[in-house]
């Protein structure tokens, strides 16, 4: 397939009844965090946005939401296929990006130039996908807050190992900050500015 | 598919350029503005209707339409309108887009269609004769008609001149 | 306090279907079609198209047809459908220059090239009902002539040569527009935000505040320079193509006013400019918006703000009829606790008056 019809291919079947699906998992794992969830269906993206991160794609975005994406991402086809589907426009600010996707093993130096929204709107924030390359093997981490009773164990293989006092530091912003959704593969983990990672040294 | 009747120039000038921005430009406007009839016209008159893969769409949207404040300056949001867009790939792996105002969902597909034969050395001629070349025609008679009915009721003044000279 | 309450399902139900059977009339009628409303009633499905900010003809006629002809219901039901469709991107701004003309007259010049040209206008007839109407009388076809040589060059570019007349704004194409469907609306705005507010605002509105400028509430001294009606073309940039591909055509309204201005400490004399620009054929509305327009850019060119029209926060607030019918009908919906505690309070305050009385009064004889 040439690398226009790669910018073509794919895109949800289904488009109402496949956003909507994606978007009641993604609404589940942002009130349940640190669950996971599957992505059952198949968008057809390109290497090397994820499956999951590829649906999210294609449920959050839209011509009104300006959407940043890491090196290895911006240099691919991603960009111009969640443009033709999604319709959103790209920005190389991080500050104006409502999306920002973040490729496996990407340097994250700082979550401090994306948005956090303001006091008034805490809602004008970027939201982070970030992949790692999987849950259940590697850092064990607890997670706690709304949404969890008490403490929920998880483990993610792949998470910059900053990325724990990066959090930290966006949740002494409350109520602005960043939220993030993890993807490995079809599978993706929500953590809302609001959960407090602790990791177990 | 070539048949006898002569090429208009017009048509042999785009033949050999099918796919410059300027010519896909064209094609795209007139799509937009075809009719529903004139597309399913020329769409039966096709010598092998190909097989189509939607890529995208149809689905109608809006466009947020903008004029400028005072006519020249800065852009502003005067209002929306409904637009219907669709995307097809043809066997050969061409890709035709279509926009147009309104919602007519098989129009759109239609154009898209047409958008992607224009595209090919075997169709363009066809596509050009056909159809593109008819709406230029009707869209032309039709802008005449109207800016003579508009120039009917342009006010001459008789001005009367006094005075000696 | 809210109560729950149940009930009138029945009623509603009946109340719709009793709606649906006045809405068709008699039925030994024919019923009307939307391409009738669309070509015999064009001026209403307009101004629906213009109030409720989405330009379709057929969408605009088919609510016009199922609210019975109340157009502010219409705007409402088109306004709820708008909110249904995704967003695919905005136009190449729209040059107004470059429109197939059918209407273009100016107050200011009377030769100018191109000509006045009257269109299809009601300012000539003599308001008399027409009996020929109430029958399917043939009706001639339009008159024709040869076009005009010349180009339709806006009033505004004559009077701009002399330096007589504000220019445009440089057009900044970086800047976003604002855009009040998407962002909530703060006071101050720009110009750009309030001409959306005014080209989507009730046209009984605008006019009642343009006609208020006139009788003497914000007096700006207006000229028509110029009214344009016809056919624009409308571009969008599509990224798969990599370039603006035309959409097709939509009829709009363009009113260039130009009023006389003595000059402040920001600005010199001259002429300055009020914009209208309205998605159809209705020139009312054009002209009230760029009454309104000038009225409200009184703060930036140095006026004093003293009468409604100029004030930005009074006039946009209130200018939207979906808000407004939305805010002024809720009214008639159930209040009846709300109601019952103002009962309670007003039966508190006479008892308590009484009580005050007849203690004075008791006081009073007391001390005689």
């Amino acid at each position: 397939m040439t690398g226009k019809n790669a910018v073509l291919a794919g895109g949800f079947t289904e488009p109402v009844f496949g956003s909507q699906s994606v978007f009641r998992q993604l609404m589940d794992g942002m009130a349940r965090p640190g669950t996971i969830q599957t992505i059952e269906t198949d968008v057809g993206q390109p290497e090397p946005l994820g499956a999951a991160a590829g649906a999210v794609a294609l449920t959050v975005c839209d011509h009104d939401t300006p959407v940043w994406l890491s090196a290895a991402l911006a240099k691919s086809a991603a960009g111009e296929w969640i443009g033709f589907h999604a319709g959103a426009p790209m920005t190389r600010e991080k500050a104006e990006a409502r999306f920002a996707f973040i490729e496996a093993g990407a340097a994250l130096a700082s979550l401090g130039l994306f948005s956090p929204g303001t006091q008034e709107y805490p809602d004008r924030s970027t939201t982070l996908i970030i992949e790692v390359s999987g849950f259940g093997e590697g850092q064990a981490m607890s997670l706690s807050g709304p949404g969890i009773l008490e403490a929920r164990k998880v483990s993610i293989a792949g998470l910059p190992e900053i990325f724990p006092r990066l959090w930290a530091d966006n949740h002494a912003l409350f109520p602005r900050g960043v939220d993030a959704i993890l993807t490995a593969g079809r599978q993706l983990m929500c953590l809302p500015r609001t959960t407090r990672i602790t990791t177990s040294a | 598919m070539e048949s006898a009747r002569p090429i208009e120039p017009q048509a042999a000038q785009a033949l050999q350029q099918p796919q410059t921005g300027e010519g896909r430009r064209r094609a795209a406007s007139l799509l937009a503005r075809a009719t529903r009839l004139e597309l399913e016209k020329a769409w039966a008159l096709l010598p092998k209707q190909p097989a189509v893969k939607p890529v995208r769409g149809p689905e109608t949207g809006l466009v947020m339409v903008r004029g400028r404040i005072g006519g020249g300056g800065t852009p502003f949001n005067l209002g929306e309108a409904t637009v219907t867009r669709a995307t097809i790939m043809l066997d050969s792996g061409t890709a035709g887009h279509a926009h147009a105002l309104g919602t007519d969902r098989e129009k759109a597909r239609l154009a898209a269609i047409f958008d992607a034969l224009s595209q090919e050395a075997d169709s363009h001629a066809f596509v050009e004769r056909e159809l593109l070349g008819p709406v230029a025609a009707r869209i032309a008679t039709e802008d005449k008609v109207k800016a003579e009915e508009a120039a009917a009721t342009r006010v001459d003044f008789f001005t009367m001149v006094r005075g000696d000279n | 306090m809210y109560v729950a309450v149940k009930g009138g399902e029945a009623a509603i139900n009946n109340a719709h279907r009793l709606l649906a059977d006045r809405r068709r009339g008699d039925r030994s009628l024919p019923s009307i079609t939307i391409e009738q409303v669309v070509e015999q009633l064009g001026l209403s499905v307009d101004r629906v198209m213009a109030e409720a900010s989405l330009y379709d003809r057929s969408l605009a006629a088919l609510a016009v047809r199922q609210s019975r002809g109340d157009l502010i219901e219409a705007i409402f039901l088109l306004r709820a459908y708008r909110t249904t469709l995704p967003r695919f991107g905005s136009s190449v701004p729209i040059d107004t220059a470059n429109m197939t003309i059918e209407r273009r007259v100016s107050a200011t010049y009377k030769d100018m090239p191109g000509g006045q040209l009257l269109g299809p206008t009601f300012d000539y007839t003599h308001r008399l009902l027409d009996p020929s109407l109430l029958t399917d009388e043939e009706v001639d076809v339009a008159a024709r002539r040869p076009e005009g040589e010349d180009a339709m060059m806006r009033i505004s570019d004559i009077l701009a040569h002399e330096g007589l007349i504000e220019p445009d704004s440089a057009p900044d194409d970086g800047e976003p527009a604002g855009d009040l469907t998407r962002e909530p609306m703060e006071f101050p705005m720009n110009r750009d935000l309030r001409l959306q507010a005014l080209a989507r605002g009730d046209e009984g509105f605008l006019l009642a505040l343009g006609y208020s400028t006139q009788r003497g509430y914000g007096r700006n001294h207006p000229f028509v320079g110029e009214i344009r009606i016809g056919e624009v073309e409308v571009e969008l940039d599509v990224p798969e193509l990599g370039f603006a591909v035309s959409l097709g055509t939509i009829r709009i309204t363009e009113c260039q006013m130009v009023n006389q201005f003595k000059g402040s400490s920001k600005a010199p004399p001259q002429f300055t400019r009020g914009y209208g620009l309205v998605f159809g054929q209705s020139e009312r509305k054009a002209m009230s918006m760029s009454l309104v327009d000038r009225a409200l850019r009184a703060g930036e060119l140095g006026e004093d703000v003293t009468a409604p029209a100029q004030d930005e926060e009074f006039v946009i607030s209130h200018a939207d009829n979906v808000q407004a019918t939305g805010f002024v009908e809720h009214l008639k919906l159930p209040h009846y606790v709300d109601f019952q505690a103002e009962l309670g309070l007003v039966r508190k305050m006479r008892a308590d008056i009484e009580k005050a009385r007849n203690e004075s009064m008791d006081n009073k004889e007391a001390a005689e």
